[in-house]
């Protein structure tokens, strides 16, 4: 199984005529099993087709000539317009929403965040690449074209989350090329705010069957590697966690930021090192180098496996 | 994007929250004449972006006009953590009765914002929250609903403040509050926040930190305090070599080629994306090299971005040869990055083959990629061999002494035209 997404998850792309949405929609549509994208929308475009799906002006438009709940959107509109964009899906019933655009203030990301929590929806990113299920379905550009992500991406029992999108990739081919594949990777985004966080998946690989393992990207700023700490303590979690923590320099830096918008240091707490020892202290292996990922990952799973 | 003090204050004044009488001024004359307005003993502050103003002597007290401008003349000339004043500003000194703090930030785990109080002005408020948990009041608000008065109340009740501190101290730290969520700040602090004798509360010290995201549509506010669109008021000012870095990404639209910062290293990089370069610029200083500088490339950049960027990075004083290397690339095409990091060394006279020190791009059109450097000796990787490997190459490579690399390469064909 996988989380989030599956091989029968209708989505549509907002912003769906931009160069890098167009791109996007013909990677989701060849790889796989092929997306369900049952719509685009972009106002004042309904009429055409991008690949073969067709363009609405609205997301009510989209939704009834679906005929039924659409399940996900995939939101490309430039950072002044995404969350006017976001609510619209919001408010036609779409439950889990991927946006892809970066430099959105984090007031505006906040007020998503908290908007989708009260109608039971979900966000992931923004600032990121989407999700991909192996062989089966990709929400996003992750990965890249069809053929370039089924080079990285295989079938397996290792989760992937990720602050970067391209890490999501580079992780991922390093554990495919040890022959442990990913049930689903999750690209959450670089920002300082965003809609899901590692804690905020883990019950859902938890329930995964098919997840033995997780394995994340991390870099400083923020607080979210503690909050997964803590949801590691309080859960008796059955998944082994191994991470990889990038800009470890930066904590020479501090009030400076780099990779990502979300990386900055300011408090003690925001550090790569102060990180490393929350992680640690909770039981989750801090690779050195991600080349040691794959042997950390197969040893935890042989230790947690009944004999 | 931070502010200075002086600019904070006219942002807390504009949202209704009293502050002490100050001024200010750039000239020892202009200083002088605000002490004479104010005409009370004053206390002169440089006006600078970083930390530590009272240690290095960049506060000053004075009880006379021609006191205080001569503080502003010391001041202004007084550099402070590589920071030259932009001013002083001119503050009268208040009979402060107690100290509190109020504070606004962002939550990025709650995902809201949280207010902060104090009975413990003055001091920095981590310490506080640290030694006396009791005396700091926290609670979140919702950003989906106007601030309210009430819960700024029960921040400050939660530590015990009653009676006109309460009432008093409430419409200003919901105020704050306020201005945090309609401003788009990342800090809204008010430290002091000063009761004077008379029961009274004036800011005595401000600290306003914007989001760089929202300063498109905080256009107005910027535009009032006469902020331009040119200062980027980051944690250090941009080198010359990081202005130029700007310069190469903005020449088109097309990817990114830049977001350089300056380090002294020999091993130019020539790195990419977000994640990709924060792990490759550890793993460059794991294998004890010394990178020259940090930067970013990915989105597709031109070929003209891309050489621009490893033109700069190869003229970099000190600079031995670049690494350049990626994460796995899906919409970066391996053979642009390729031409543009050759076409680079050969326009400023060098043979790829001795100036790039390794090439480890994989994914998109990596044969074509491949088969540009393969023509010019460049040593390259794919996926099989991983960032860490590849930077312990780059670093290698370039700490090597040269005879010693030569006798290695032994045998190697560089072809003539290039090498000349």
């Amino acid at each position: 199984m996988s989380i989030l997404i599956d091989a029968d998850t209708t989505f549509i792309v907002q912003g769906i005529t931009g160069r890098e949405a167009v791109n996007l929609t013909r990677e989701c549509l060849d790889y796989g099993e092929g997306a369900k994208i049952v719509g685009g929308v972009t106002p004042g475009r309904k009429g055409r087709e991008v690949h073969g799906v067709p363009v609405f002006d609205t997301v009510a438009q989209a939704v009834e000539h679906h005929g039924a709940p659409i399940d996900g959107s995939v939101v490309t509109v430039p950072p002044a317009f995404t969350k006017d964009a976001v609510m619209e899906a919001l408010e036609h019933g779409i439950k889990l929403i991927v946006i892809v655009t970066e430099r959105i203030p984090r007031r505006d990301v906040a007020q998503m965040v908290e908007k989708a929590g009260y109608v039971g929806a979900r966000i992931i990113g923004p600032n990121c690449l989407g999700i991909i299920v192996p062989d089966v379905v990709k929400m996003g550009g992750i990965g890249g074209p069809a053929r370039d992500a089924a080079k990285a991406y295989t079938p397996g029992p290792v989760g992937v989350i990720s602050r970067s999108g391209g890490m999501t990739t580079e992780m991922s081919s390093t554990l495919t090329a040890a022959g442990l594949g990913q049930s689903t990777a999750v690209s959450i985004g670089g920002d300082a705010i965003i809609g899901s966080s590692y804690a905020e998946l883990m019950g859902l690989f938890e329930a995964d069957e098919q997840t033995q393992a997780i394995v994340i990207y991390t870099e400083p700023g923020g607080r979210m590697e503690a909050q997964l700490a803590e949801w590691v303590r309080e859960n008796d979690s059955r998944l082994p966690i191994v991470a990889f923590m990038a800009g470890r320099f930066m904590d020479e830096m501090p009030g400076m930021s780099f990779g990502h918008a979300g990386t900055i240091v300011e408090g003690k707490a925001d550090t790569a090192a102060e990180k490393i020892a929350r992680l640690a202290e909770a039981g989750i292996v801090v690779a050195e180098e991600i080349s040691q990922i794959p042997d950390i990952v197969k040893s935890k799973i042989a230790e947690r496996s009944p004999v | 994007m931070r502010f200075f003090e002086y600019e904070s204050r006219q942002v807390v004044k504009r949202a209704g929250i009293p502050v002490s009488p100050h001024g200010f001024a750039t000239t020892p004359e202009e200083a002088r004449r605000i002490a004479e307005e104010i005409a009370a003993p004053v206390v002169v502050k440089s006006q600078v972006l970083t930390g530590g103003r009272m240690k290095a002597g960049g506060v000053k007290f004075a009880d006379t006009p021609d006191e205080a401008a001569a503080h502003a003349e010391a001041i202004l000339q007084l550099e402070i953590n590589g920071h030259m004043p932009r001013g002083v500003l001119v503050d009268s000194r208040v009979a402060v009765k107690q100290e509190y703090y109020a504070g606004v930030v962002w939550d990025g785990t709650r995902k809201q914002p949280v207010m902060l109080f104090s009975d413990m002005g003055g001091i920095d408020i981590e310490e506080v929250a640290e030694t006396h948990p009791d005396h700091v009041g926290r609670r979140h608000v919702s950003n989906l609903l106007e601030v309210s008065d009430y819960q700024a109340k029960e921040v400050i009740a939660s530590i015990g403040v009653t009676g006109s501190a309460l009432t008093r101290a409430t419409p200003i730290l919901a105020r704050l509050a306020r201005l945090f969520v309609e401003h788009d700040m990342t800090l809204a602090e008010i430290n002091p926040l000063a009761q004077l004798e008379d029961g009274s509360f004036v800011a005595v010290d401000a600290h306003m930190d914007m989001e760089n995201e929202a300063r498109p549509r905080q256009k107005a506010l910027l535009e009032e305090l006469g902020v331009g669109d040119e200062e980027t008021r980051q944690a250090r000012e941009a080198t010359p070599f990081e202005l130029a870095g700007e310069e190469v990404d903005a020449q088109d639209h097309r990817g990114v080629a830049g977001n350089v910062t300056e380090f002294d290293g020999n091993l130019g990089l020539v790195i990419g994306a977000g994640g990709g370069s924060l792990t490759l610029f550890d793993a460059v200083r794991a294998h004890g090299g010394k990178p020259a500088n940090y930067c970013e490339i990915g989105g597709n950049p031109s070929v003209a971005k891309a050489c621009g960027l490893a033109k700069l990075v190869l003229q970099k004083p000190g600079v031995d040869k670049i690494a350049v290397m990626m994460s796995i690339v899906s919409n970066t095409r391996v053979d642009i990055v390729a031409r543009g990091v050759v076409k680079a060394c050969l326009e400023l006279g060098h043979d790829p083959a001795e100036k790039i020190a390794i090439f480890r791009i994989p994914g998109a059109w990596e044969e074509e990629g491949f088969k540009i450097l393969e023509r010019y000796g460049v040593e390259y990787c794919d996926r099989s061999v991983s960032m860490h490997e590849a930077a312990r190459r780059a670093v290698e490579s370039v700490e090597r002494p040269e005879a010693d690399r030569r006798n290695q390469n032994a045998g190697q064909d560089v072809p003539s035209e290039v090498t000349q």
